[in-house]
């Protein structure tokens, strides 16, 4: 614990609202959100289906806009950075789909890179040895002149992630990065997650639903409860008992012995 | 190389027969049989053949750009219903200006105005479709909004053909037959103009037409400046199709089959690649088009349009039914 306070702040919100911006309403989806992220840690967004998780990303992101309170990067509030400059600290994966298949996984990879590259994109050495990097630490090489359309959804979440690594941002933000696949995958993405954000030192926040992996990999959560959405080190959130309240009372109850969900007969 | 080759067939071959021999030694400055040929070809052929590369890679390339803009496989300029905002305009400074004969009459017909005007026409639906793809994210919306467009245009133009009289409708109805051949040089040297800026303004956005790949959200996160951007590419598309439909009417098909072709020849996805290739293979393809409307040894001219369908056409469908679905 005295290890990680002692590390940068990397993000930081401060009372956040979010939710949508239309010209008639705003539609506050969450509020009074407030997270304290170190370099070198790897962080989960939970919450039932609607809270704002992904609502939250996308802030965070810059996606779509804050709606009240302060997100700070780097010391550095988000409305101040320009789209070139943030792409150089923040990278995403998304859950929308990838707009054209037809890519190979060395073109998606290499397209990370192009916060740093001349009018025409031209690759320096750097460039190259960051996507080898990204590729090796993904375990894509065989699989980097695939197109997109011939791959798994594992594979292509891989594929994603290793293009938010050659990025080489301090922050990278996934939505969902788990969905869709099956439990091994899953482990293995987390796993994945957990190594390149403790030996590249950078802060990786992602929304799941796997509620009981995230407790065992995590080093912070974030629990979106629609009140007091609880923030701190899985440890500490079940002592405060802060995951009885995720769901309605009455389906399931949390077992802080085990670290896991019970259905409620 | 190709591009040689096709532009040496295009030029050798027409409704006079010239011998090979008599047309390489015409272009060469050397002596040839008769003084007729060398100025078929000075006067005709050669700003034809240049015609005909210069629409074939506009095509293609604002057909590339608005695939990639759109990231819509089917999106072209002809679909879209560019080339007919081109034709609206066009028809309304053809046909409107002896309608509102007068003011609007008075030295309008040049040919300056007419590519201002198709630019105009194909601006302003480009402008409109691009205001429904962001309200609209069904692409197959999108398309048919094009074909609406299309109809609407048309129906436009049947009412002004109504009013306008036989000679000016006959030459809305050649202009629409579209053709790469009555350039005179100083024409080719406004058309060769338009299509360098819309050539410069597509390298400029190379690398947010890569990032585009990956779809808006992520390009923006990549430090795109999206709103930029899309801009130069619509201008880019705009002044592209618009100042081509403009000198050689609608020509259907180019911009759809040529950039779909290359990308299965070149295998890749990557605009720095793709663009040049695109404007290469548009012009080869254009050129052989052209030779074939021709009709060489015979005195017909086919119009361009009906070739550039019937080669085009079956492109797309023999791609869809390799790969079974269009992938872009």
């Amino acid at each position: 614990m005295t290890e990680i306070k002692k590390k940068n702040i990397a993000l930081q919100t401060k009372n956040l609202s979010i939710g949508y911006q239309t010209k008639k309403e705003v539609t506050t989806v969450a509020k009074e959100i407030n997270l304290e992220l170190h370099s070198g840690i790897l962080t989960a967004i939970v919450g039932v289906n609607g809270i704002g998780k992904s609502t939250l990303l996308r802030t965070l992101g810059k996606v779509q806009p804050q709606l009240e309170g302060e997100i700070e990067i780097n010391g550095k509030r988000l409305q101040d950075y320009n789209s070139l400059e943030l792409a150089s600290v923040v990278s995403l994966v998304l859950t929308e789909p990838l707009a054209s298949k037809n890519m190979t996984v060395l073109e998606l990879v290499t397209l990370g890179r192009q916060p740093y590259t001349n009018w025409i994109g031209a690759l320096s050495e750097n460039d190259k040895t960051k996507i080898r990097e990204a590729l090796e630490r993904l375990e894509l090489k065989p699989l980097r002149h695939k197109k997109c359309y011939e791959l798994s959804d594992g594979q292509l979440q891989r594929v994603m992630i290793a293009r938010a690594l050659a990025q080489d941002t301090a922050i990278i933000l996934l939505d969902e990065p788990t969905t869709h696949l099956d439990l091994y995958h899953k482990v293995r993405i987390l796993k994945l997650l957990k190594s390149i954000a403790h030996e590249t030192n950078k802060t990786i926040v992602f929304t799941t639903h796997e509620i009981e992996m995230a407790i065992q990999l995590c080093d912070t959560m974030l629990l979106l409860d629609g009140k007091t959405n609880p923030f701190g080190q899985p440890c500490e959130l079940i002592e405060r008992k802060a995951f009885e309240n995720l769901f309605p009372a009455n389906a399931v109850s949390f077992d802080s012995q085990t670290g896991s969900f019970r259905i409620e007969k | 190389m190709v591009l040689v080759l096709c532009f040496g067939l295009n030029i050798s071959l027409g409704s006079v027969s010239i011998p090979f021999s008599d047309t390489w030694n015409s272009i060469l400055g050397g002596n040839i049989e008769k003084e007729s040929w060398h100025y078929i070809i000075w006067d005709y052929r050669i700003p034809k053949a240049f015609t005909a590369i210069l629409v074939g890679s506009g095509l293609a390339l604002s057909g590339l750009l608005m695939q990639t803009l759109f990231r819509n496989p089917l999106a072209g300029p002809f679909v879209l219903g560019i080339s007919s905002g081109a034709s609206l305009g066009a028809a309304l400074i053809i046909m409107g200006s002896s309608l509102f004969s007068g003011v609007l009459a008075f030295g309008f017909a040049n040919d300056v105005v007419l590519a201002i005007a198709a630019s105009f026409g194909s601006f302003l639906v480009l402008l409109v479709v691009m205001v429904v793809a962001s309200k609209v994210k069904d692409t197959m919306a999108l398309l048919i909004i094009g074909l609406m467009f299309g109809s609407i245009t048309a129906a436009i133009v049947s009412v002004l053909s109504y009013f306008t009289n036989a000679e000016k409708l006959q030459q809305y109805v050649y202009w629409s037959f579209g053709s790469v051949g009555n350039l005179s040089w100083p024409q080719l040297a406004l058309l060769t103009s338009i299509i360098l800026i819309g050539i410069v303004l597509s390298v400029l956005s190379i690398k947010s037409l890569n990032a585009l790949l990956l779809g808006e959200n992520y390009a923006r996160s990549l430090g795109v400046d999206m709103k930029k951007s899309r801009y130069l590419i619509i201008i880019a598309t705009g002044i592209l199709a618009g100042g081509i439909t403009a000198f050689a009417g609608p020509i259907a098909f180019v911009g759809l089959a040529v950039p779909h072709l290359t990308r299965q020849i070149f295998k890749t996805t990557d605009h720095t690649i793709l663009v040049p290739a695109v404007l290469m293979y548009g012009a080869v393809l254009m050129l052989l088009c052209d030779t074939i409307a021709q009709l060489p040894t015979s005195a017909n001219v086919l119009p361009i349009n009906a070739i550039t369908s019937i080669v085009g056409a079956p492109i797309v469908i023999w791609l869809l039914v390799r790969k079974r679905k269009m992938i872009f």
